[in-house]
């Protein structure tokens, strides 16, 4: 049993999955993303590479998406699952631009939220204060948008007597607490959420969760990725199993989280 | 519940549109440019008052060990303004230069994490050099006004167009080494050796005559299409030159020949930065 059970607004079961009919905020087509794993960083040793004649490799790849082709409709509540190293986060990063991929294509459309690691776009040598300003400017939002929201952003992290603290000396926790309250203050359209809520105390996940929800039944699309299998079957109608770079299941979330637990 | 969402065109997340993008993003743009002051200043008791202190100091080593034991003083009037004009240029193209070569590294943590217009990073670069550059402006103009200066309208127009290009050459550079430095750290090793020779091989410490003396033609050419060369030349012809009491003269052509020149070497600069940055922005991630 854990607190998900006890929660009225998350215990009801989720209604049967009917693929979506809106209209498609993100377009994935056929996209592969390789990376090199690089043996070498300096020019010396590539020199030397190259002087012996490309004799061996110099850099060993491999496909961490391999040919993924999705779409994903507004309003929509996404799961994307599976083992570690099957590429989910890998193609949330891709989504949310910070890397592009080597062949086919994302299309987007929508403001896009990412809380793709803790402390994402933080800086950790200026103050809470600053990086509320940074990271909402980097978020897409204006000065006035900020000085607005800015007392909604601190209340909502709960961390009002750190806010003049360099986040450096923040706690993991404290990261995610104001990580989070300025990118739901953006007001996304697609939410992409990676793994961290696994940081938060109880009491603080629980909150996110509401505000998931909040944003989600307020027809933003939502996209995450977690090992909690608990969780995103609360949370999501939607799953998609990703299997060393493939998309090997989509469709109803209890369908995709039996595809990885057979057992339960 | 279709929102207008179904109107709207599709984008590719994470393309930027180069510099394109700067105009839309400055408010974003001031605040890296903050982050990065308060940074380089953080802890520290004089904050930005080192950027008078520093090259206030070198000026003085410059001056005595140059002007004064070398003697450089006796063939130019005014050598402490002489030496002060080219000095703050290339004091702001090495700190340009040298910080946009660093800033995609530097800002790996952001690059890794978020999407943002990765070129503002290399634009806020400038910003920093610019808040530096304009206290030693100011110490070259007192300096200026003690000893006499009598500009004209067309020296003034060649200062800003000195600063001109060597912002731009600045800029591509820095974003050319600042994509190299992302996948061979030497490049950032490089720059500093690149921002000494720079120094040396423009007519800062000296004057231009010297090397015409001593070059044959060709080599004498290759002189003056350096950028930063023509960039001095401006800055002499318009801070130093108006302080002198006999005829002085440019390089021959400076105007209408060199100064063309580098301002087309410095925007294929801009433009060949422009490109690499373009073709190899999406793998910064997963190179830091």
């Amino acid at each position: 049993m854990s607190w998900l059970d006890n929660d009225p607004e998350l215990s009801k079961p989720m209604p049967p999955y009917v693929p979506s009919t809106e209209p498609v905020v993100i377009k994935i087509d056929n996209l592969v993303k390789r990376f090199v794993l690089r043996h070498t960083r300096s020019m010396k040793e590539a020199f030397v590479w190259l002087l012996k004649g490309r004799k061996g490799d110099l850099s060993e790849k491999f496909n961490a998406l391999d040919g993924v082709s999705l779409d994903i409709h507004e309003g929509e509540r996404v799961a994307l699952l599976g083992l570690n190293g099957s590429g989910k986060s890998t193609l949330l990063k891709l989504i949310s631009g910070v890397m592009h991929g080597d062949q086919g294509e994302i299309l987007a459309r929508g403001r896009i939220a990412g809380l793709i690691e803790v402390g994402a776009g933080f800086h950790p040598d200026l103050t809470g204060r600053d990086n509320v300003y940074l990271n909402g400017a980097i978020l897409g939002m204006t000065k006035s948008e900020i000085d607005e929201n800015f007392d909604s952003i601190v209340e909502f992290s709960e961390i009002e007597q750190f806010i003049d603290t360099e986040v450096k000396f923040y706690s993991s926790g404290m990261y995610l607490r104001l990580a989070f309250a300025v990118a739901v203050h953006t007001d996304p359209e697609i939410f992409l959420v990676d793994e961290i809520l696994a940081v938060g105390d109880e009491p603080f996940q629980k909150k996110c969760i509401k505000k998931i929800k909040e944003l989600s039944q307020r027809g933003k699309t939502l996209i995450v990725v977690s090992h909690d299998l608990d969780m995103v079957k609360r949370l999501c109608e939607r799953g998609v199993v990703l299997e060393n770079g493939k998309i090997v299941e989509d469709g109803d979330i209890r369908d995709a989280v039996s595809h990885l637990r057979p057992d339960g | 519940m279709t929102t207008e969402i179904a109107n709207r065109d599709f984008r590719r997340p994470g393309r930027g549109r180069g510099l394109l993008d700067v105009p839309k993003h400055t408010f974003l743009l001031r605040l890296l440019v903050d982050k990065e002051l308060q940074v380089r200043y953080r802890g520290s008791i004089l904050g930005i008052l080192w950027s008078y202190v520093k090259p206030g100091v070198q000026f003085i080593v410059f001056y005595l060990a140059l002007g004064v034991f070398l003697d450089l003083n006796k063939g130019l009037e005014n050598y402490a303004v002489y030496l002060f004009s080219g000095i703050v240029l290339i004091n702001y193209f090495g700190e340009a230069f040298g910080n946009g070569a660093r800033c995609f590294v530097g800002n790996g943590d952001l690059i890794k994490k978020i999407y943002l217009p990765r070129e503002l990073f290399s634009v806020s670069t400038i910003g920093v050099g610019l808040i530096h550059f304009a206290p030693q402006l100011l110490v070259l103009l007192i300096a200026d006004f003690v000893v006499g200066w009598h500009p004209n309208l067309m020296q003034l127009a060649c200062a800003v167009v000195g600063m001109c290009i060597l912002t731009a050459f600045a800029y591509g550079l820095g974003l050319i080494f600042g994509v190299a430095n992302v996948f061979f750290r030497d490049s950032e090793n490089l720059v500093d050796l690149l921002v000494m020779v720079l120094t040396w091989v423009s007519p800062i410490m000296y004057a231009w005559e010297r090397v015409a003396d001593k070059a044959p033609e060709w080599l004498l050419h290759l002189y003056l299409a350096n950028p930063i060369t023509v960039s001095v030349e401006l800055f002499h012809y318009a801070f130093w030159y108006p302080t002198l009491e006999y005829e002085w003269h440019v390089p021959p052509h400076l105007l209408s020949m060199w100064t063309p020149l580098a301002v087309v070497i410095a925007l294929v600069t801009v433009v060949v930065g422009d490109l690499l940055f373009r073709k190899f922005e999406g793998n910064f991630a997963q190179e830091l």
